[in-house]
């Protein structure tokens, strides 16, 4: 799986995030998760662990929130929640045809920054 | 290497410094940045930059995507075979680290662009970017982009594509949209491919891989298909020629 991929993706993210504000270090990242999103919770988790040594998220705690299926039945018109990430069927109804409204994200929601130089906050506007 | 094509793609990092949001302080002095930006966001504008390329060419390109073995280079090459003459097609193959999947393409007379995926698992926005560039693009009508063989990561990545395919071979079980809902919702289209041994597998039911996939809220086709005898290619080669013709 490519979660080591999307790790190294979020901390080029991060970095540049950091960056921007002139903050030497990144003590917390906030991601959205969904089961469809193709990554694996834990697998994310490890992969995170060896994708920030040396960088400026190295002692950052990652903390994932996990999102929960929902559907938007085409048919009925019902909005809730899927049973599976294999059956995303309508709640009330039972048909196939429905819309994901939560499930796949797969998002950098937030990012704690500490040791910033006054200065530069800001800066990059 | 946007740079030396002069197409410019947006620079690895240079969207980020734009995609922080409001301020705050939290309890513990750190500040909190706003960020809202997809983990495989720097993917997806590479992606976007792709299908920029393809669309000044007017050329439509189709993903496909599959388990190991299930025969997208043989349905390439029957693929081929039957449109010569009437569509330009090129092929990049990500399938395997080797020459031979390009080798076995560039036989049929078709320019092939094979990407050294080494042991990666999936093709990205980027690796397909560097492709383009190495194909002529101009009087191509389609591009076909034969992914690595994986259910899994493939999926997760836009290439640029204008179409995913997948395909299910008749031996690999009519289970595997279930098992693998993240690819299967992907698909624009279904082959079940080496139809030619559904007949002979009596455990391979064509209407329980449809049903697996209804379950995922996919209304895509799903249809049988034989490189080895011929079955259901007019389906397919209509289908691509209305995807050409827009
Ligand atoms: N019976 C049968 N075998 C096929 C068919 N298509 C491919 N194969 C065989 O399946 C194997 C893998 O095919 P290949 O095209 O290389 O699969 P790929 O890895 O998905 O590109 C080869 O031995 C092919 O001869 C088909 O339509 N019917
Ligand atoms: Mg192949
Ligand atoms: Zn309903
Ligand atoms: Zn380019
Ligand atoms: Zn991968």
């Amino acid at each position: 799986m490519h979660e080591l991929t999307v790790c190294r993706a979020l901390i080029g993210q991060v970095e540049a995030v950091a960056r921007a504000h002139g903050a030497r270090t990144v003590t917390r990242i906030e991601l959205r998760v969904g089961p469809l999103s193709g990554v694996v919770p834990e697998l994310l988790r490890e992969a995170f662990a060896l994708a920030r040594a040396g960088t400026v998220a190295e002692g950052a705690e990652l903390r994932l929130v996990e999102v929960p299926l929902e559907v938007e039945c085409e048919s009925c018109g019902t909005r809730g929640p899927a049973a599976a990430p294999n059956r995303l069927l309508c709640p009330a109804c039972g048909g196939w045809r429905t819309r994901l409204v939560s499930g796949d994200e797969l998002l950098l929601v937030r990012v704690a920054l500490a040791g910033i130089t006054p200065a530069e906050e800001g800066a990059h506007v | 290497m946007c740079e030396s094509c002069g197409c410019n793609v947006t620079s690895g990092n240079a969207h980020l410094v734009e995609a922080d949001g409001p301020l705050a302080r939290t309890a513990d002095g750190s500040t909190a940045v706003e960020v809202l930006e997809g983990l495989l966001a720097a993917n997806d504008r590479a992606a976007a930059h792709n299908r920029a390329h393809l669309a000044r060419h007017g050329v439509v390109a189709v993903n496909l995507m599959s388990a190991p073995g299930s025969g997208k280079t043989a349905l390439l090459e029957a693929t081929i075979e039957a449109l010569a003459g009437e569509l330009a097609i090129a092929v990049i193959e990500g399938d395997l680290a080797t020459e031979r999947d390009a080798t076995r393409i560039r036989a049929r007379g078709v320019p092939a662009v094979q990407i050294a995926t080494g042991s990666a698992c999936h093709l990205d926005a980027h690796l397909v970017h560097e492709a383009l560039h190495r194909l002529d693009l101009e009087g191509l009508d389609l591009l076909f982009i034969e992914n690595v063989g994986n259910l899994v990561c493939p999926a997760g990545f836009d290439l640029g594509q204008h179409r995913s395919v997948v395909l299910l071979s008749a031996t690999e079980g009519d289970d595997k949209p279930a098992k693998y809902p993240v690819m299967f919702r992907a698909a624009d289209l279904v082959l079940l491919s080496k139809a030619d041994l559904i007949p002979v597998l009596d455990d391979f039911d064509p209407a329980a891989a449809e049903r697996h996939l209804r379950a995922l809220a996919s209304g895509a086709p799903v249809w049988p298909v034989s490189a080895r005898t011929g079955e259901g290619m007019e389906r397919w080669l209509g289908w691509l020629r209305a995807l050409v013709r827009g």
